[in-house]
């Protein structure tokens, strides 16, 4: 009872009608029929919607193009220890070129999985990413659920299209890096050359050639700042 | 032949009367007449559950059930296999007679009920000289077979859901009744079929229907509260509240006996809304003179559906009432009003034909309404809040 | 004496005969209930329809929920019955039944419709109807009308009373 209505029955009109503007206008607006006919048809989910982590490589070939290297930390830091991992024993190399382990095993468990994304969090190298999908019901109950490595890895196109301005963000920040490891390679490589073409005068070289990689240490650390402050 | 089609079922009826011999007539009639009423009326409460169900879903924003049929209309075909299908369970400490005659008492009372309502012209089942007498005190035998629900599932939230409702149903039928009797004394009849006859008069091609009267609206609005009450429906629900006692009553109850409870509550409704049409809103005349050539049972059938869609409406609307505001709402407001009212009924008659009859109580009704109203929507100064514990 | 009528009686005396043996109180309170049912039907054969319903609404919809009440609230409904419905003054008990009824079978036998020389319904007996119930209410009976109004008033002022007094006690 409103006390600002006039009359005892006021609120109770007031409600009847607002019941029946919703009913009848769920015939012909948008707004007052907010429910689709799943299965057949679907809400999009929003871009930073997160359900279940997933594996992102770059290229085609899932297995030489996967970012992860096998680090652990996300198998750490997980709080229900949903994640398994195996090292491999050889290595391949990553996309700066640098030769990483990669893991031979990628296990995690879906059904335990609490989706807090503080894998993706701590994972420094851009390797573990949010998936969106959540129907992934299955009759099995005991190793349906148990996504291994081939069914996590997912491409980075798969991921432009899910989280578009995350994957570009990271798609910059990981081409920056590998342009700052290029540019560090060249600048190693010229300072090698520029000492080996001035054997004459050592000691003014040893200052030039150590000034330069002075400067590509901070580079690094900004890069990897950006990337935890997320 | 508008005549022909208003008397179709009676003619029907006596056509096959006719094809008996005339010892076993009278028999063969009322069997077919329960028959009839048997047949129709479950089918409408098929018809309802889908109908609440979709007008529920459009109130709150979303489609009812649209999968078993165009627009769902074969929901109840699903469902009545599903309360079919299930399994009876009895609780092993339950009381297993009882526990079995509470659903089929529910249903036999409220069948009974619809043999005093005039469908249509001439198609009442019984023409009772006290019929509306007979219709109050089925209804209150149903008050017994909840009772017996409760307490023979030997489990205290369905006692505790029995005694709440059967103190909600008793303390509703004196406004029930009380609002009824203003009827009566202006008609002079307690029979259901003078009553819809008396109404059945044109004035200016406007009909005489009680609602258009000032204590006729009165009326109908306590009716319809106490109605609303008296048939357990939201917003009295508390009995069967779904979040408070699980079921209530019928928590214990399981595949068709609780189809036969949710039977019994849907035609409840129905008989109650077509009482109230009766009453007031003229039975099976039809709203304006020139509108005649429709057949009077449609008339009937469409109002008592119109109750029906106010009722979900009114579901769909407001919430669930406590039990102390319940008890409150039906002592301290309804009776009070539904006495006044047939004072003012009382006046009504004795002061003869004419215009002035109008104002004086239309003035004294909305006047005490206002003032009623004005009292009790004052905010009291709320002090801490004190509990009284039972002993 | 009709087919119908035998019907009646037999559910009326089973149902009374089921609420003084059965050992649950609550048992013994439908089936009095069932014998309430009985009486109220015979009323209506007799065509006695104010009289008929009247009996439903206020024995069957009130007094018989009012029996299940008490019973429920004040522990009746307990399993531990003694073990013989029988009392040890059966004797009394007895003598004063028989009494009653010998009183009860001289007041039929003296009126009219019971003797046997009348087939069926009494001839001539007046139909009453509610018109008239209502004008003899408010007509020749109208002092005890009024005197049973304030004795429910009395009543009911009683049960607020009672309640409220629980209500002013110190929580």
């Amino acid at each position: 009872m409103n006390s600002e209505d006039f009359l005892l029955g006021e609120g109770i009109l007031k409600g009847l009608k607002e019941t029946a503007r919703n009913a009848l206008g769920s015939f012909v607006s948008e707004e007052r029929l907010t429910t689709v006919q799943y299965p057949e048809q679907r809400i999009p989910t929003a871009e930073n919607a997160r359900v279940f982590p997933f594996l992102v490589y770059d290229g085609s070939d899932w297995q030489a193009g996967l970012r992860c290297v096998a680090c652990q930390i996300c198998e750490k830091e997980c709080p229900p220890k949903c994640i398994y991992i195996e090292k491999s024993k050889d290595k391949k190399p990553d996309h700066v070129g640098k030769m990483q382990i990669y893991p031979a095993k990628f296990d995690i468990d879906v059904s335990v999985c609490m989706s807090c994304q503080i894998c993706v969090e701590v994972c420094p190298f851009e390797a573990i990413k949010m998936d969106t999908q959540f129907e992934l019901a299955t009759a099995d109950r005991f190793g349906g659920l148990l996504l291994d490595r081939e069914q996590l890895a997912k491409s980075n196109e798969y991921y432009h299209q899910i989280h578009p301005t995350e994957a570009s963000e990271v798609d910059a920040r990981l081409a920056a890096e590998k342009a700052a490891a290029e540019a560090k390679a060249k600048a190693a490589a010229a300072a090698a050359a520029a000492k080996a073409a001035a054997p004459a005068a050592p000691k003014p070289a040893a200052p030039a050639a150590t000034a330069p990689p002075t400067e590509k240490i901070p580079a690094s650390p900004t890069a990897e700042k950006e990337g935890d402050a997320r | 032949m508008a005549n022909t089609l208003d008397q179709i079922f009676v003619l029907l009826k006596h056509w096959i009367m006719g094809l008996f011999p005339s010892a076993l007539q009278p028999i063969v009639g009322v069997l077919l007449s329960v028959v009839a009423i048997v047949a129709v009326f479950p089918g409408l409460f098929a018809l309802t559950t889908v109908l609440e169900r979709k007008g529920l879903g459009r109130m709150q924003n979303r489609i009812g059930p649209n999968r078993v049929g165009p627009f769902g209309i074969f929901q109840p075909i699903a469902d009545g296999i599903k309360s079919l299908t299930k399994e009876d369970i009895i609780p092993v400490s339950a009381d297993a007679v009882v526990h079995f005659i509470a659903p089929l008492v529910l249903v036999v009372a409220v069948f009974m009920g619809f043999a005093v309502l005039p469908m249509g012209r001439n198609m009442q089942l019984v023409d009772m000289d006290a019929g509306l007498l007979f219709f109050f005190a089925i209804g209150a035998s149903t008050e017994v077979s909840i009772f017996m629900a409760g307490w023979s599932s030997r489990n205290k939230y369905s006692l505790l859901g029995a005694m709440r409702a059967v103190a909600q149903m008793i303390s509703y039928e004196v406004p029930l009744l009380m609002s009824s009797v203003a009827i009566v004394m202006i008609t002079g009849s307690l029979s259901l079929v003078k009553i819809v006859e008396a109404q059945n008069q044109y004035t200016w091609g406007l009909p005489h229907w009680y609602i258009f009267t000032p204590w006729g609206f009165a009326g109908f609005v306590m009716f319809c509260i106490a109605a609303t009450a008296e048939t357990n429906r939201s917003p009295f629900d508390l009995p069967e509240g779904e979040s408070e006692l699980v079921a209530g009553y019928f928590t214990e109850y399981s595949g068709f006996k609780f189809a036969l409870f949710f039977l019994g509550e849907y035609l409840g409704m129905f008989s109650i809304s077509g009482l109230g049409s009766t009453l007031f809103l003229g039975g099976w005349s039809a709203p304006l003179q020139v509108l005649q050539f429709v057949p009077s049972w449609i008339w009937f059938f469409s109002k008592v559906m119109l109750s029906i869609v106010v009722l979900i409406w009114i579901r769909g609307t407001l919430p669930r009432l406590r039990q102390d505001q319940l008890m409150n709402l039906a002592w301290k407001f309804v009776l009070p009003m539904t006495l006044l009212n047939l004072f003012v009924a009382a006046l009504w008659r004795f002061m003869g034909e004419g215009w002035l009859r109008w104002i004086v109580c239309s003035a004294i009704l909305i006047a005490v309404y206002v003032i009623a109203g004005r009292i009790g929507m004052r905010r009291g100064d709320f002090g801490p809040r004190t509990y009284r514990y039972a002993e | 004496m009709s087919f119908v009528f035998w019907i009646l009686a037999a559910i009326t005396v089973a149902g009374g005969l089921a609420a003084v043996t059965l050992k649950n109180t609550v048992h013994c309170a439908l089936a009095l209930t069932a014998a309430f049912a009985g009486l109220a039907l015979m009323f209506l054969e007799l065509d006695a329809q104010f009289a008929g319903f009247a009996q439903i609404l206020v024995y069957i919809g009130a007094v018989a929920i009012l029996l299940v009440f008490a019973i429920l609230l004040t522990r009746g409904a307990e399993e531990k019955t003694e073990k013989s419905v029988f009392s040890r003054t059966w004797f009394t008990g007895l003598v004063i039944a028989a009494a009653v009824f010998a009183v009860l079978a001289w007041a039929v036998l003296h009126s009219g419709a019971a003797l046997p020389d009348h087939a069926g319904l009494p001839g001539p007996a007046p139909q009453v109807t509610v018109a008239q119930i209502g004008n003899a209410l408010m007509g020749r009976y109208v002092l005890p009308l009024e005197i049973v109004a304030l004795l429910l008033t009395a009543a009911m002022i009683g049960a607020v009373l009672v309640a409220m007094h629980e209500k002013g006690e110190p929580k």
